[in-house]
């Protein structure tokens, strides 16, 4: 402001004001650092599950089923195949139970329920069902299917579980969905003289679905990182199983058993397990992105 | 206006069939639908074939949202293949009047309707009524246009076709002649599969009234169809209206006062939620009886 050029005193009042430059900088500053915190654990997360686990990758790794063997050094303690394939089991049915009725649910309310009182009511049971803790839904199977019909675990019980758990997500987020759907396509569908549940059928499913598939991988995704709604309900097993009425292991629980080992190969093995899970969730969270990208609805 | 340039009778040699195809649903309904092509699926098929308009009768017609009363009262009547402008100022109730006609406006919320909506002496508010079959008989084209954005062109087309189980007879042909009808047709033919809302906006109100005059309504309710499309746009669909009439009744609400004029047979001036007055389109617009409506017109207010 020291060496006005021509005109500068007319300018001089759109200038921005030193105090205010050096909020600004110090704001950017604090957020930018925010930021930064943030990332830190994720990236160390990221570093450790890639340093401790990738080692532990080999095809024997993803081929046999954990031998039980934690003690004698010659003798191998096997991988962690059971696992993956009792995690893609019980997540399948899992999803194959709660995709369908939450879709429902979340049609009901929004083409049917609205904003009635009984709408309302389910929308915050929902809600509260959000907010339970994982072990709770696992504790429910094990009184009600297990204590209850005195029998033991199985792997669908600890797929009903994680429906349970899965459930309120895919209902709120194909809610918000269909909340995107213009009522102008509705509307010009019933105008042709569409019955109304061909309406929802042939035209705002259709349209919600790339958005719906985003909701339900991201719920399977969550599903299919949770030890503690299994824990009590699938049981634990070294063999693999493709019969959901067996005891079934899966990735979470053989992480947990594996890392309290006091054997190092062992925990090795749960790292290696732990990274197979992330990048099995990775993978999911991708294809939900190149679906979303594709969604139709902006 | 076709049917003013050539006198009755002579429609069929008529050499360009393109113009002609309007025309050619002669009003004298036992007239077999003609040789020249572009019309043909309306010989072999729906029992529309003889495409006719339909009058419609608004008696004491009242509309509510909520406790709120958007229409108080009105009695009109739209003549069967005229065309019937609706002109009036933003909220004096011209689209919630052409909603109640198809039973759209109970699709909002809170919304009903009193009093009678006759189509060609039916009550379509009346008990025992099924709502889809009388939006099946009124067809309805909207403010924006809104083809199904999951659908390629010819699907939308075909959409009221199948959303209403109506599939029989040669489903490609009536796509065609929707299309043809709709003036669409030598624009898309040779990109049926392509996605409907990949068309240019006056392109997609056209796709639109092709697939409402896929399903032969006898009746087209038109909500501020042009607003959302420039004057080349809105010039083909003006052409269009002056078509269609041939064979349905269209009611048509506008903004757009030269609009009225141009398409319209009689205009009706919507104040408040009441009529205030109709009348041929001339008289209403060089010697109105209201001067409320005079006002309205000369651009005073509104």
């Amino acid at each position: 402001m020291s060496t006005p050029a021509p005109g500068a005193d007319r300018l001089a009042r759109f200038a921005v004001s030193p105090a205010r430059r050096r909020r600004d900088r110090i704001a950017r500053g604090a957020i930018l650092a925010a930021t930064l915190i943030a990332l830190v654990p994720l990236a160390l997360i990221v570093y450790y599950l890639l340093k401790n686990g990738l080692s532990s990758w080999s095809w024997d790794f993803f081929t046999t089923d954990p031998s039980g063997n934690t003690f004698f050094k010659n003798v191998s303690i096997g991988g962690i195949k059971s696992a993956i394939l009792g995690t893609l089991e019980i997540v399948a049915l899992a999803a194959a139970i709660s995709v369908p009725v939450g879709v429902g649910v979340a049609v009901w309310l929004v083409e049917f329920g609205k904003n009635s009182w009984f709408a309302n009511t389910v929308r915050f049971f929902v809600d509260v069902l959000t907010g339970v803790p994982s072990i709770v839904f696992g504790l429910f199977i094990y009184i009600v299917l297990i204590i209850g019909t005195g029998s033991t675990y199985a792997g669908y019980k600890g797929s009903l579980a994680l429906a349970l758990l899965m459930l309120p997500v895919v209902i709120r987020s194909a809610e918000v969905i269909l909340l995107l759907i213009p009522n102008a396509l509705r509307e010009s569908a019933l105008a042709l003289g569409a019955p109304r549940w061909k309406v929802i059928w042939r035209i705002v499913l259709p349209t919600a679905l790339p958005g719906m598939l985003t909701g339900v991988l991201l719920a399977v995704a969550r599903a299919a990182g949770e030890t503690a709604p299994l824990l009590f309900t699938a049981g634990e097993t070294l063999k693999t199983n493709t019969d959901l009425r067996q005891f079934t292991n899966a990735l979470p629980v053989q992480i947990y058993y594996d890392v309290t080992s006091p054997t190092t190969a062992v925990v090795d093995r749960a790292w290696g397990a732990a990274l197979t899970l992330v990048t099995m969730i990775l993978l999911l969270n991708v294809i939900a992105r190149v679906i979303s990208r594709r969604s139709r609805i902006a | 206006m076709t049917s003013a340039r050539v006198p009755e009778g002579t429609t069929e040699m008529e050499p360009q069939d393109r113009t002609g195809v309007g025309a050619e649903a002669s009003p004298g309904a036992a007239a077999p639908g003609g040789e020249t092509g572009p019309l043909a699926p309306s010989e072999n098929g729906s029992p529309h074939a003889a495409a006719h308009g339909l009058t419609v009768k608004l008696e004491g017609l009242r509309a509510f949202y909520g406790d709120a009363e958007q229409l108080r009262g009105i009695d009109l009547e739209f003549n069967a293949n005229e065309v019937t402008a609706i002109i009036g100022p933003s909220g004096c109730g011209k689209s919630t009047m052409i909603r109640c006609i198809n039973r759209m406006h109970e699709e909002i919320p809170g919304a009903r309707a009193e009093g009678r909506v006759l189509l060609q002496g039916a009550d379509v508010y009346g008990s025992g009524v099924d709502v889809v079959a009388v939006r099946r008989a009124i067809g309805m084209v909207f403010q924006k246009p809104n083809p199904f954005p999951t659908m390629s062109i010819y699907d939308n087309v075909a959409s009221g076709l199948r959303l209403t189980s109506r599939r029989r007879g040669d489903l490609r042909a009536k796509v065609e002649s929707a299309l043809r009808d709709a003036g669409l047709w030598e624009e898309v033919a040779d990109r049926l599969q392509e996605p409907g809302a990949g068309l240019s906006g006056g392109q997609q109100q056209r796709l639109c009234i092709a697939r409402s005059l896929a399903v032969d309504p006898e009746v087209i309710l038109m909500d501020e169809p042009c607003s959302a499309l420039d004057p080349i746009a809105t010039l083909k669909i003006e052409e269009l209206i002056e078509e269609l009439k041939e064979r349905v009744t269209i009611v048509i609400v506008t903004h757009n006062m030269q609009q009225a004029a141009r398409v319209a047979d009689r205009t009706a001036f919507m104040l408040d939620g009441a009529l205030v007055e109709v009348g041929a389109t001339h008289g209403i617009f060089t010697k109105p009886e209201d001067p409320r409506t005079e006002e309205y017109v000369t651009g005073k207010f509104g």
